[in-house]
C-alpha cells in the first residue's frame, strides 16, 4: 500500500476537488462578499456598500412579509406533517392488515417532482376544473373559496399540498426507528398491561429520539425552502399571500437584477436555517437510551 | 402483543383507507382527465372521458415539446449521474483508505456543502456560469449538477468504504495488481450496494431538479422536465389547451410510477437511509 501512495491519492481526489471547489465552494465564498454589495446586472461589477442591504430589509415590508410566511410554515408543518407521519407510522407498525401497501403508496409522492406535484394540485383546487370545489359544492357548500387565487386561503392550500407530499417519507423514517425497537421492550409492557395509548407514550416515542431530531431538521429545512411548491402554484401571490424568501430572493436577482440584495436576503435566510438546526440539536440533547 | 379491539382496529383501517384515497386519487383523476376534451375538463370534472382523447398526448408530445424536454432531461442526467458516481467513489475510496496529511481537511470540506442552501449561491453561479460561457449549455448544466451532489455522494460512500473488508484488497496487491486496477477490478465491484443506493438517490434529485435548471437555463428549446413543465402550466393562462397539460403530466408521472413500484424497497431505503445518514 505504501509504495506509489500519491500516485493514487492525487488523480483520485483531483475531479471531485476541481469541481466542488470551483462550482460550490467559490460561489459560496463569493456570496459572503456580494451580500454586503450593490451589484445591478451582470455587465457592472459589485460596489461594496457595507451594511447598506441589511438595513434596507429591516424596512422593506416585503421582506418581513415573505419572513412572515416562512415563520407560519415553520409553526404549523412541523406540528401537522410530524403529527400525523407518527400517528400513521405507529399504526402501520402494528402488524396492520395491508400495511406494506399503505407504505408504499403514502410514500410515492416524496419521489414525485415538486413542480409535477405543484401543477397536479393547481387542477385540483382550480374553481371550474377542479374536483375540489365541486366536491365541497357536492356536500353543500355553496360558495366554496377559490383556493389559491384568496389571500386568506393560499397559504394553506399549500400547507395541505406539503403535507400530502412529505407526511409519507417522515412516516418510514419514523417507522424505522420502530422497527429497530427490540420486541422483548413490547412484550414486557403487555405484560404489565399497558394499552396502546400508554405504550406508544412510554416507549416507542421516547426511542424515537434520533429519528424525531432528524425530521425536525429535515422539516425545518422544507418549511424555509418551498420555493419549488409556491412558484408553480402562485409564484408568491396572490397579493404576495404566499411569498417566502426563496420566491422573494428570487425575483430580486432574476426578474429585477438586484443581485446584493438577493444574495442578503439569502443570508438572511442560511443564518435562519443554521440557527435552527443548532438550536435543535441543542435542545433535543440529551441522553441516547442504549438497547 | 397486547390486546387490540375490533373497534379500534377498524379506526384504524378507516384513517390508512382514507389517507390512502388522498394520496391515490388526485393521480388517477390525473390520468383518466388527461383523455378528456376541453369541454368535458370544464363541465364534468369528476366524470369519465366520453371518448379517449389519444391526441392529446400526441400534442403534449409535439407542440408542447414533452419530447423534446425528456430527451434534454436524459442528455443531461445519464451523464451526470454516472460521472458523479464514478467521481465520487474515487475520492471516497481515497478518504476512506489511505492515510495523507489533511485527509481530515478534506473531508470535512466536502461534508460542509451539504449546510448551505443553494439559494446563497444562486447568483454568483449564475454569474460564474455565465463567465465560463456556459449559460445555456448542456454540459455547463451537466457540471453543476455533479458538483452539488458530490457532497452527499462522497460523505456516503466514504462510510461505505469504511465497512468493506481489507483482506480482498490486500491480496489484490499481493498478487502484484496497481492501485488503479484494485480499485477497478476490486473495490467498485464490491461497493455496488452503496453506488446503487446513491444512483437512485442522486437519479431522483437530478431528474426531479428545478432550482438550477431555472436559473442556468433560459433559453426554452433547452428546458428540463420540470422546468418545461412550469412553463406550460404559465402559458396556459393564455393559451388554453388544458387537456395537452393533463396529458404532459401523465406522461411524466406513469414512468416515475412504474420505476417507484419496481424498485420500491430499494428506493425507500436508498432516500431513508440517505436522509438518516445526512
Amino acid at each position: 500500500m505504501r509504495r506509489n501512495k500519491y500516485g493514487i491519492i492525487l488523480p483520485f481526489l483531483a475531479p471531485a476537488l476541481i469541481l466542488y471547489s470551483l462550482f460550490v465552494i467559490y460561489p459560496y465564498a463569493q456570496a459572503m462578499y456580494v451580500a454586503f454589495t450593490k451589484w445591478k446586472g451582470l455587465r457592472k461589477s459589485p460596489r461594496f456598500v457595507g451594511l447598506d442591504n441589511f438595513e434596507k430589509m429591516l424596512g422593506d415590508d416585503q421582506f418581513w412579509n415573505a419572513l412572515s410566511n416562512n415563520l407560519i410554515y415553520l409553526v404549523f408543518l412541523p406540528i401537522i406533517t410530524l403529527g400525523f407521519a407518527l400517528f400513521m407510522a405507529f399504526m402501520i407498525s402494528q402488524k396492520v392488515r395491508f400495511s406494506n401497501f399503505y407504505r408504499v403508496t403514502f410514500f410515492f409522492p416524496q419521489v414525485m417532482s415538486v413542480v409535477a406535484i405543484g401543477i397536479l394540485w393547481s387542477f385540483v383546487y382550480h374553481p371550474t376544473i377542479g374536483i375540489f370545489s365541486s366536491l365541497l359544492k357536492a356536500v353543500g357548500i355553496e360558495n366554496p373559496p377559490i383556493w389559491l387565487g384568496d389571500p386568506d386561503t393560499a397559504l394553506w392550500s399549500i400547507v395541505a399540498v406539503t403535507v400530502w407530499q412529505s407526511a409519507g417519507f417522515f412516516m418510514v423514517i419514523f417507522m424505522a426507528g420502530m422497527l429497530s425497537i427490540p420486541k422483548s421492550l413490547y412484550e414486557a409492557a403487555a405484560l404489565d398491561g399497558a394499552g396502546r395509548g400508554s405504550t406508544f407514550f412510554r416507549i416507542t416515542f421516547p426511542l424515537l429520539w434520533e429519528n424525531t431530531r432528524s425530521s425536525l431538521v429535515f422539516i425545518t429545512v422544507i418549511a424555509m425552502d418551498m420555493f419549488g411548491i409556491t412558484f408553480t402554484m402562485t409564484q408568491g401571490g396572490p397579493d404576495r399571500s404566499t411569498d417566502v424568501l426563496a420566491t422573494l430572493l428570487y425575483e430580486h436577482a432574476f426578474l429585477h437584477s438586484r443581485f446584493g440584495y438577493a444574495t442578503s436576503i439569502a443570508m438572511v435566510y442560511f443564518v435562519i436555517v443554521i440557527v435552527l438546526t443548532l438550536l435543535i440539536f441543542r435542545v433535543t440533547r440529551r441522553e441516547t437510551i442504549e438497547f | 402483543m397486547y390486546q387490540v379491539s375490533r373497534w379500534s382496529a377498524v379506526s384504524t383501517q378507516t384513517v390508512l383507507i382514507g389517507w390512502a384515497v388522498t394520496v391515490i386519487f388526485p393521480m388517477i383523476w390525473m390520468i383518466y382527465s388527461s383523455f378528456k376534451t376541453d369541454q368535458e375538463l370544464f363541465f364534468s370534472p369528476w366524470a369519465p372521458p366520453v371518448e379517449l382523447q389519444w391526441d392529446n398526448f400526441a400534442r403534449a408530445w409535439t407542440k408542447a415539446h414533452v419530447g423534446d424536454y425528456l430527451l434534454n432531461t436524459l442528455i443531461v442526467v445519464v451523464p451526470a449521474l454516472l460521472l458523479t458516481l464514478i467521481i465520487s467513489a474515487m475520492a471516497a475510496y481515497v478518504l476512506a483508505r489511505f492515510e495523507f496529511v489533511g485527509r481530515r481537511f478534506l473531508f470535512y470540506m466536502f461534508l460542509s456543502g451539504m449546510l448551505f442552501p443553494v439559494f446563497l449561491a444562486q447568483v454568483p453561479l449564475f454569474n460564474l456560469v455565465n463567465q465560463l460561457k456556459m449559460l445555456n449549455t448542456f454540459h455547463g448544466l451537466i457540471l453543476v449538477y455533479i458538483a452539488y451532489s458530490l457532497p452527499f455522494t462522497i460523505f456516503f460512500l466514504t462510510g461505505f468504504f469504511k465497512t468493506l473488508p481489507t483482506e480482498i484488497e490486500e491480496s489484490a496487491i499481493m498478487d502484484g495488481a496497481n492501485p488503479y486496477q484494485v480499485f477497478f477490478k476490486v473495490m467498485l465491484p464490491m461497493a455496488s450496494p452503496g453506488l446503487i443506493s446513491m444512483g437512485i438517490f442522486n437519479f431522483l434529485g437530478m431528474w426531479n431538479q428545478y432550482v438550477l435548471p431555472l436559473v442556468l437555463i433560459s433559453d426554452e428549446s433547452k428546458y428540463m422536465l420540470s422546468q418545461g413543465l412550469a412553463f406550460m402550466l404559465f402559458k396556459q393562462f393564455y393559451e388554453n389547451d388544458w387537456s395537452a397539460l393533463f396529458a404532459a403530466l401523465t406522461i411524466i408521472m406513469v414512468p416515475t410510477l412504474i420505476v417507484y413500484i419496481t424498485f420500491q424497497k430499494q428506493i425507500q431505503d436508498g432516500i431513508t437511509t440517505g436522509a438518516l445518514k445526512g
